[in-house]
């Protein structure tokens, strides 16, 4: 064991079912207020449980102490750069975490009667019709959970659409760079992944592309900016060429960042959009969820859209509209999940938008892009332009990837080496090792919530990093040293895996 | 409006130059022109942040809360009490604001949580393992058709009529893509009808998909309904309202290989229906072909204790169109709050509350019971809802009770066409006996005033005998 360990890593890891003794106690339940029977009496004694589950035993300050301990073993965005590709880690406001605890929306029920939901439909109604606006495609749907669940939904569109006109396609086309949900969502739809090649600026090779679109094809899955950061500048040929054959164009809005305001997937001929509520439209990760997949979709899609659908109803009799939840749709594909989705963040992104307006929006990818390609900038200077090379040299969008293989060639660090290096240094890494089809790939998205002085910070660490590797790969390479445990054994936990803590009575 | 965003006009000056561009629409054009919006979106401009906090203000004084109305409504979402401390815990910054756990070095402490919660829902469920969280109840349904169909390698689910109509919809609309078929089992006094499932049950079954509580609230017998799935060798899946687990046998007890649900109750607030999160559990069988994120110990070089993301190889980021899910997301942050609530009742509050709803659900049903024009819809153990009928038209007496402050209900009607009049019934531990009294007499009193309104009058006009509240 080093002798150098910093206090944190001195604090072994200690689960809350190890800090439990019998007697303690945090909750006092109200009682029960009516005549007691024994629980016998009311439920068969065969269907009653004859322990308690082992829950830990354990006063409030230990459980405050224990789970305020732990938070400080995560690395969080409000604390430093997290500039983690594909993922827009921007700023989430305080504001919207206020608005979303509003007794009105936290604590109403999903099953209330619309007439007396009334606030909550007219907040979904208009966040439908801002991303509508946003997307350039009118009809949209809230109900997805997450990107992955508007993947699925999207695909089932395309199926029921293509149903509802006799046929019956088995593919779908998705680019060597896609996010790994896209081929999963394929799948889990019934359908068969065809990969279609990346050319040599970062986008769809047009010919492998034409040579693969058939009349088997349901739809082409598409990412734009791609994961590579890049703008496909042939996407209304390809959209041309996959509509020729009768087929969907899906558009992946993890990367909507990019655009909100200075061009739309319905413009470029997409038929279907998910957007992530907890990339672009800033409702915070949460360490891996909640967030929120809505979609938006062309005409022709709009009669299979899930249900129910929030929709607005004029009135009668010269009153105001009013806002209700449509089921009555013979055509849907049906649910995707209980109740109207995750209105939770639905407020969020709603505020979002409302504080930013179309000004804002547009200013925010404006300033993404131009964060990103500065930081592009300031990596191709020095040794990072050497040894980390830029993988398509144009500008990018709101993200670019560079390229280790230089350095790992040079220098015999690996990408994952300077990842890990860099948490020495205070920063969140990029995505690494994707897209597949760029070696030793990392991807780096700042954000414009960033300033100007982070991204030097950033560029400046990583000059600094691959200055040390020239004297002394070894650091970097059993890097980290400062973090609350050092490299993890990964393969282990897979190979054998202990995936809950092992109780006594 | 420019809002969260840093850069000066010398920061942009400087930032241009270095990229070697004139302006910021230069990097634009990669974009070609008639793909460029060229207008400003549709979109009013930016607010403040005291305009936008009294937009929405208005829009939440519109909805009627459960502040403002006595909520007797579940249907698988409860009006529970969220300890003050998940509030507390869940809006630190260093749970609140982090990505998935990609490093884990750096994110030991969301990793844990995933550990412990993981460990409390195998315990609640009596099956080993556990995954971190998918999006909600439902779709964990349909996850768990899509794990039964790669296990047998069959394409037919056996589902009983007391699941969740939204996870039955949610599992026909999956299975569209996956093409299954669904065979649907009815109900006989409230529970799922033993002999028709039996019958139901063959060599191409890959899983029989039960709830209990159903629901309407019954706890079912899920131990002998399971018999047929083990004959046949199929999967038994059971969906289970976790706070009911501190009292009912766990469904790993009872023969089920995947236990799961909505995972609300438990420390997560109402929010119009999410986010929440939903738990999935199973047989140590299963574990390679689990659907979503699962943290697993382990050791980092030094030998210090450690967790990380587990069985890797199942998932969509490594495996692509080969992987068990399509899912990317844990609901991280809202399992925390199921964790911290679960560590605050511990293991005997937890089984208090159990008892305590068990308790109140008695006596709301045998209150109830008691009202003229409402008759128990069955008789069928329950542990905290349960069925009613009204002999009035349940849309209209839903709206007395709503004038009277009461949200008396789930209306079974357009799910349960059988049920036109039926209603669901839900207690927390939130609603007190008063609550519940007041229940019974606004109940009553819309009854008979739509009743008499209507000139037709209680079949009941004998006062009636109490009735035994779910004694079986």
């Amino acid at each position: 064991m080093p002798a150098s360990e910093t206090p944190m890593q001195r604090e072994r890891a200690k689960t809350i079912y190890e800090k439990s003794k019998p007697g303690r106690r945090a909750a006092v339940l109200p009682d029960a207020g009516v005549p007691e029977r024994p629980l016998e009496d009311l439920i068969p004694a065969n269907l009653l449980r004859s322990e308690p589950p082992r829950l830990p035993e354990i006063a409030e300050p230990e459980i405050v102490r224990h789970y305020n301990r732990l938070s400080r073993r995560n690395f969080d965005l409000d604390s430093g750069f997290y500039p983690l590709g594909s993922c827009t880690m921007k700023h989430n406001p305080r504001l919207n975490e206020r608005v979303a605890a509003l007794p009105g929306h936290a604590r109403l029920h999903p099953a209330q009667d619309p007439q007396r939901a009334q606030g909550a439909l007219e907040l979904m109604w208009l966040l439908q019709q801002s991303l509508g606006e946003i997307c350039g495609l009118p009809h949209v749907s809230l109900q997805p959970s997450a990107g992955s669940h508007g993947e699925l939904a999207g695909l089932l569109l395309t199926r029921a659409y293509h149903a509802d006109r006799g046929e019956q396609r088995t593919k779908v086309l998705a680019p060597d760079t896609s996010h790994g949900t896209n081929p999963a969502s394929v799948t889990m739809a019934g359908y068969e992944v065809v990969k279609v090649a990346t050319n040599e600026r970062g986008g769809v090779e047009m010919d492998d592309l034409r040579a693969k679109v058939t009349d088997e094809i349901a739809c082409l899955m598409l990412t734009n900016p791609n994961t590579l950061g890049l703008f496909d500048e042939n996407i209304a040929e390809i959209a041309a060429l996959i509509h020729e054959v009768g087929g969907t164009l899906y558009y992946d809005g993890a990367n909507l960042n990019a655009v909100m305001g200075q061009s739309r997937p319905g413009d470029m001929g997409f038929d279907i959009v998910h957007l992530n509520l907890h990339k672009s439209f800033s409702q915070p990760h949460g360490g891996g969820g909640p967030g929120a997949g809505p979609i938006a979709v062309s005409d022709r899609i709009e009669p299979y859209l899930p249900r129910p659908q929030v929709v607005r109803r004029e009135s009668d009799n010269g009153g105001g509209p009013s806002f209700d939840l449509e089921f009555d749709r013979p055509k849907s594909i049906g649910r995707l999940r209980g109740f109207q989705g995750n209105f939770g963040v639905f407020v969020r992104s709603y505020a979002y938008i409302l504080s930013l307006g179309a000004d804002g929006l547009a200013e925010a990818s404006e300033t993404a892009v131009l964060n990103a390609n500065y930081l592009k900038a300031r990596l191709a200077e020095g040794r990072a332009g050497e040894r980390l090379p830029i993988a398509f040299e144009r500008h990018c969008m709101h993200e670019f990837v560079l390229s280790g293989k230089p350095m790992k060639k040079e220098l015999g660090l690996a990408t994952l080496d300077l990842a890990k290096r860099l948490l020495d240094y205070g920063f969140h890494p990029p995505t690494v090792y994707f897209p597949l089809l760029v070696d030793e790939a990392l991807m780096v998205e700042p954000t414009e919530t960033e300033t100007k002085e982070s991204l030097d910070a950033f560029a400046d660490a990583i000059e600094q990093i691959l200055t040390e590797a020239e004297s002394d790969p070894e650091i970097a390479k059993q890097a980290p040293y400062t973090t609350p445990v050092r490299r993890l054994d990964e393969v282990r936990a897979t190979r054998r895996p202990v995936v809950r803590q092992p109780l006594g009575d | 409006m420019t809002r969260y965003t840093s850069a000066t006009p010398d920061d942009r000056a400087e930032m241009l130059e270095a990229i070697g561009v004139e302006s910021a629409a230069d990097l634009f054009e990669q974009i070609p022109e008639p793909l460029r919006l060229g207008r400003p979106l549709a979109i009013p401009d930016g607010l403040s942040e005291t305009e936008v906090f009294d937009r929405l203000a208005a829009l939440a004084a519109r909805n009627a809360d459960a502040e403002k109305q006595v909520c007797f409504v579940g249907a698988g979402m409860y009006d529970h009490y969220v300890p003050a401390i998940v509030d507390a815990i869940t809006s630190r910054s260093e749970f609140l604001t982090p990505y998935t756990p990609y490093q884990p070095e750096i994110s030991q402490g969301g990793l844990q949580v995933m550990f412990e919660f993981q460990t409390a829902m195998s315990e609640l469920t009596g099956l080993p393992v556990s995954n971190a969280g998918l999006y909600e109840g439902p779709s964990s349904v349909a996850s768990a058709g899509y794990l039964a169909m790669g296990a047998t390698k069959r394409r037919r689910f056996v589902v009983s009529r007391g699941v969740h109509p939204h996870s039955r919809e949610t599992l026909a609309t999956y299975s569209q893509g996956y093409r299954a078929e669904i065979v649907e089992v009815g109900l006989e006094g409230g529970l799922t009808d033993a002999a028709a499932l039996a019958a139901a049950v063959d060599g191409e079954t890959a899983a029989v998909i039960l709830q209990s509580p159903n629901f309407l609230g019954a706890v079912e017998d899920v131990e002998a309904l399971g018999a047929a799935a083990k004959e046949h060798g199929a999967l038994l899946v059971v969906a289970t309202d976790p706070m009911t687990l501190g009292i009912l046998k766990p469904p790993g007890e009872c023969g089920a290989d995947i236990a799961l649900g909505e995972g609300q109750p438990l420390g997560n607030r109402l929010d119009f229906g999410g986010p929440s999160f939903g738990f999935f559990c199973a047989t140590e069988e299963q574990i390679r072909r689990m659907p979503g994120r699962i943290a697993g110990e382990t050791e980092d070089i030094d030998g210090r204790r450690g967790f990380v993301l587990a069985l890797q190889t199942r998932e969509q980021h490594i495996r692509r169109e080969k992987a068990t899910n399509n899912i990317c997301t844990a609901q991280a942050l809202n399992a925390l709050g199921a964790m911290v609530h679960l560590a605050w009742l511990g293991r005997h509050g937890f089984r208090e509350l159990g008892e305590l709803l068990a308790q109140r659900t008695a006596y709301a049903r045998e209150r109830l019971a008691a009202v003229d024009g409402v008759e128990l819809l069955h008789e069928a153990p329950v542990v905290r809802e349960f069925a009613v009928r009204l002999e009035a038209p349940v849309a209209a007496v839903l709206d007395r009770c709503a004038e009277g402050g009461i949200a008396a209900g789930y209306p079974l009607g357009h799910e349960y066409p059988e049920h036109e009049n039926g209603l669901l019934v839900a207690i927390t531990e939130r609603r007190s006996r008063e609550q519940i009294d007041e229940l019974a007499e606004v109940l009553g009193t819309a009854i008979a005033e739509i009743s008499s309104s209507r000139g037709s009058f209680s079949t009941k006009d004998v006062q009636k005998e109490p009735q035994a509240g779910g004694v079986a």
